[in-house]
């Protein structure tokens, strides 16, 4: 009993410790934006990295999830003579739930991932140390360009996530299963209003912020990986940058949600 | 022994580090004086590495002090360049985004400044031609070089080499310690080097010392070294001559 309260009490401390230092890591980053030279030029490049290279899983994921959505809701809908409200129910259920937590979950897969383990590498081989003997801040030069691009890429790519969405249940509601268009359009439009834009973009930033500051938090932390170095310890850098974000994404979902709701 | 240089530029004052139960630096104390060579023999896993960690700040020491310029220091940044191990050039970046990166990150200097700069520093260490290849395109004794212009770029008053002959052949070692030679008479600059190349080392070096257990057992010319009775560093030596004799390149003398 004595042991299991041990490891409790321990497990607990280190919890909190590893969240303290995660909170550190990520306002002295965004603190470096202040005094960090050269800062367009990698964020233009981070932006890249994050925003460019994603466009296509996340518009193909969005159409998807659109196309499944008409198709679903359809027959859903027209068992209760509802078929009419098709365009307010996918709509609404893209720009609150499933465009910025899909969309996020998409980017953490395709961009979230390569940073952890691009920034493994580099503390691996020295990189991260040799800016330190430089007079270099690593944070500054390595993280602060890839959380301020999250802050851009993120929502516009939730944006992107929603209207493609829309599109797919577009195609399977109208063009497949034969609703009007009309109908399905003007449920739409008179569907989404302000406060849902707000609370999607919200979300947005949100994950933007959190998931990359985690994937970046676990890449530069390689070198602390317990049991494990080299290659094998960027390995697990980078699924725990993953799962992490994944989790908090999913978290910090329901606790947006359950204030605005 | 010897006595201390008169106005070190660095001073370390029984400097400890441990990894959690293991010691391995226990009292670490030396002087570096302004525009010396310094060399610090050891056997692997003596804590040479990581008596040079400390004293960029990349490790945190558990206690002791560093000085330099009489100013007690957490660690020499900015002021010092660490040639890595492993080099530790961005792999990313061509050679010459290599070198021109302490120079756009730590200076005010223009681009065209800092571009004319860092190819004269690749042409410096002939690489010129290169600079647009990226490390892994390169040889390793090229790496070494690239390595050594970008540590040099930024004109440091004190360089750190870690092991810097670690995987080349004879001749590029012996390059190695007469690049550091040469470039150290050019630039000025007072240098620090960890090695397991006792005899390019004592060739090259103004002073020699030998960590042992964790503490510097041994510090002097390389004159005194190779003639210390001291039964520790009669005992590395030995062990370095034997391994070089059943190696068959006896070239100690």
């Amino acid at each position: 009993m004595k042991r299991l309260v041990q490891a409790v009490g321990q497990n607990s401390l280190a919890t909190v410790a590893g969240l303290g230092d995660f909170a550190a890591f990520t306002s002295r980053a965004l603190i470096a934006a202040r005094t960090a030279r050269g800062l367009g030029d990698r964020w233009i490049r981070a932006v890249h990295e994050q925003g460019v290279r994603c466009i296509p899983v996340v518009t193909v994921v969005g159409l998807f999830s659109g196309l499944v959505l008409g198709l679903q809701g359809y027959y859903v809908l027209a068992r209760f003579g509802s078929a009419g409200v098709l365009g307010t129910f996918v709509s609404l259920t893209l720009t609150r739930e499933l465009a910025p937590v899909l969309a996020a979950i998409m980017i953490i897969g395709q961009a979230g991932s390569a940073i952890a383990a691009e920034i493994g590498i580099q503390r691996n081989s020295e990189q991260i140390d040799a800016l330190t003997t430089m007079g270099i801040d690593p944070l500054g030069y390595l993280i602060t360009p890839r959380l301020l691009a999250s802050l851009i890429v993120f929502p516009i790519l939730t944006v992107a996530f929603v209207l493609v969405g829309i599109a797919g249940g577009y195609l399977s509601g109208c063009v497949l299963l034969g609703l009007d268009a009309g109908v399905y359009w003007s449920g739409v439009h008179s569907a989404i209003r302000s406060e849902d834009a707000r609370e999607c973009l919200l979300k947005a930033f949100v994950f933007g912020v959190v998931t990359i500051a985690i994937c970046c938090h676990s890449g530069f932390t390689t070198h602390r990986r317990v049991g494990v170095s080299g290659s094998r310890a960027v390995s697990v850098s980078t699924t725990r940058g993953v799962v992490l974000s994944c989790i908090a994404t999913l978290a910090a979902d329901y606790l947006i949600t359950s204030f605005l709701v | 022994m010897t006595k201390e240089p008169p106005n070190p530029l660095v001073e370390v004052n029984r400097l400890r580090k441990h990894f959690g139960e293991h010691v391995v630096l226990a009292s670490v104390s030396l002087a570096v004086a302004r525009g010396s060579i310094v060399s610090v023999f050891g056997r692997g896993g003596s804590g040479k590495s990581v008596f040079l960690k400390c004293l960029t700040g990349i490790l945190v020491p558990d206690g002791g002090e560093i000085r330099f310029e009489t100013n007690l220091v957490n660690g020499i940044r900015g002021r010092c360049s660490y040639l890595f191990q492993g080099n530790a050039l961005f792999d990313s970046l061509t050679a010459l985004e290599n070198v021109a990166l302490p120079l756009e990150q730590t200076t005010r200097s223009s681009k065209r400044t800092i571009a004319k700069a860092s190819r004269e520093a690749l042409k410096n260490l002939g690489l010129e031609e290169f600079a647009n290849y990226f490390p892994t395109q390169l040889s390793g004794g090229m790496q070494k070089r690239l390595a050594l212009a970008r540590a040099l770029v930024t004109r440091p008053e004190l360089v750190l080499f870690d092991e810097p002959t670690a995987g080349l052949d004879p001749l590029a070692r012996n390059a190695v310690f007469e690049m550091i030679v040469q470039y150290k008479q050019e630039f000025g600059f007072t240098t620090i080097i960890v090695t397991h190349d006792v005899p390019e080392a004592l060739a090259a070096s103004d002073r020699v010392a030998l960590l042992e257990e964790g503490r510097i057992c041994f510090e002097g010319t390389p004159t005194e070294f190779a003639s210390s009775t001291d039964p520790v560093v009669r005992g590395f030596s030995d062990n370095i001559s034997s391994l070089r004799t059943s190696l068959g390149r006896n070239s100690l003398e």
